[in-house]
């Protein structure tokens, strides 16, 4: 029996998940020095995604960046990503004009449990552009409010800056229903906001530690210390879920680029509980 | 006449104190307002106080010729306002100033420093109590020295 490539490559690619679509930018906005939001339309019968899942962008000519979904998860019509300049792939979208077209693949990976979370408290703690996969959590829970309990935003960047979403941030902190704090890591006198790393916000907000749900998203290491600062708090340990980030490519836990331990962060996360990868957060070796 | 010993009590800082001893920190103790702007102490001066802030917000602030004054941390409501009084020189090492309209207990660093000489068990507390805090901020300034939210995973 004779083999093609082509059969070969049908049989172990799933080839549909691998083909990027068109979408065309329809909004670009300028966030931060190094930050920048782009607004896509999908080309047919909307695009449904879950809070905390992230889609394959592809520049044509230059490569492929895992981008977290940072738009309204009800609002089919628009699909909404923040993305910081930092490679040649990113450097390339930010150039990038109303009209234009990226290659799209996704949505992948697991999400917030923020319809899971329904009836308790919530605690978002998000540093830097880790705030991006949380908004459409935070848009999730506004949308319906009613059915949780206290809800907490907490937010550290490095600079005044630096901060993401600033306008939309002062609405929030002006809701009643919504305690919104923010801190800097450092700033000049004419600030008025907090000074400090986003942990020490952990045990000035107001929520009830023992029914409480916390979503964690920023670096590894604060993440690592905002989750030792929810465990202080008296958050169960089970409660608390954070968002992994390693160099996805597939998307679908083929490649094995992302594996980190025994799971692969594109197919099994981005989103884990805090439980299935507290042994990984600590391993010096992965 | 109302002491602030009911408050004193009650604050996190000081909670489950011997009770000789919150009266002890209690005659050293005065409420205090500071309006926003004031600076409520400066680099440098004589450290003979300590603050636990009722409400408000202090900011801790460092000059540094050509970039201005930065701040370098915010304390609000139930935080703790300086430990240079405990340590020697007894010198303020930046400034203080109030961000908003803020309502401490002054606490009288020396007549407190006298009284954990003559005293040592609320020395060691006090010290004990002042430790944590100087701890979580030494946690929270490292932190921050990694830059943590400019580095990737």
């Amino acid at each position: 029996m004779t083999v093609t490539l082509e059969k070969l490559t049908k049989d172990i690619v799933p080839s549909q998940e691998m083909i990027p679509e068109y979408f065309r930018i329809i909004r670009t906005q300028k966030n931060t020095h190094d930050t920048f939001t782009i607004e896509l339309e999908p080309p047919k019968n909307g695009f449904s995604f879950a809070p905390g899942q992230f889609n394959m962008l592809y520049m044509f000519g230059v490569g492929e960046v895992p981008i977290s979904i940072s738009g309204d998860p009800s609002d089919r019509n628009t699909l909404t990503h923040t993305i910081r300049a930092v490679g040649s792939v990113t450097r390339a979208m930010q150039k990038l004009k109303k009209g234009d077209f990226v290659g799209v693949r996704g949505p992948f990976g697991t999400h917030w449990p923020a319809e899971e979370s329904k009836g308790n408290d919530i605690v978002i703690v998000a540093g830097g552009i880790g705030l991006a996969p949380l908004r459409p959590s935070i848009y999730h829970i506004l949308s319906n409010r009613e059915k949780y309990g206290k809800v907490v935003l907490l937010y550290g960047t490095r600079m005044p800056k630096d901060i993401l979403y600033r306008k939309e941030l002062e609405q929030w902190r002006a809701r009643f229903d919504l305690e919104v704090l923010a801190t800097v890591d450092r700033a000049a006198s004419d600030w008025k906001g907090n000074v400090g790393v986003v942990t020490t916000l952990i045990p000035r907000s107001h929520f009830d530690p023992p029914n409480t749900v916390a979503m964690v998203c920023g670096p590894e290491i604060m993440m690592r210390f905002s989750v030792q600062d929810l465990l202080k708090r008296g958050v169960p340990v089970e409660n608390i879920y954070v968002s992994m980030e390693r160099n996805m490519k597939c998307g679908i836990g083929f490649c094995g680029h992302c594996q980190c331990g025994p799971t692969f962060i594109c197919k099994d996360g981005p989103v884990y509980p805090y439980n299935a990868v507290k042994d990984i957060f600590i391993k010096r070796e992965i | 006449m109302e002491t602030l010993e009911p408050l004193l009590s009650e604050h996190p800082f000081l909670k489950g104190l011997d009770p000789k001893h919150l009266q002890l920190i209690t005659g050293c103790a005065s409420n205090v307002r500071f309006d926003a702007g004031q600076i409520i102490f400066r680099e440098g001066e004589e450290a003979d106080q300590f603050y636990i802030i009722r409400n408000g917000k202090v900011t801790l602030q460092i000059y540094t010729p050509g970039r201005g004054s930065i701040i370098i941390d915010a304390l609000t409501e139930g935080d703790i306002l300086g430990w240079s009084w405990l340590i020697p020189p007894y010198q303020w090492r930046f400034d203080a100033v109030a961000g908003e309209l803020t309502r401490a207990i002054a606490l009288d660093g020396k007549c407190l420093r006298n009284k954990c000489e003559s005293d040592h068990d609320l020395g060691y507390e006090l010290l004990k109590r002042f430790a944590s805090i100087v701890d979580s901020r030494l946690e929270s300034t490292r932190l921050r020295l990694l830059d943590m939210y400019d580095s990737n995973p």
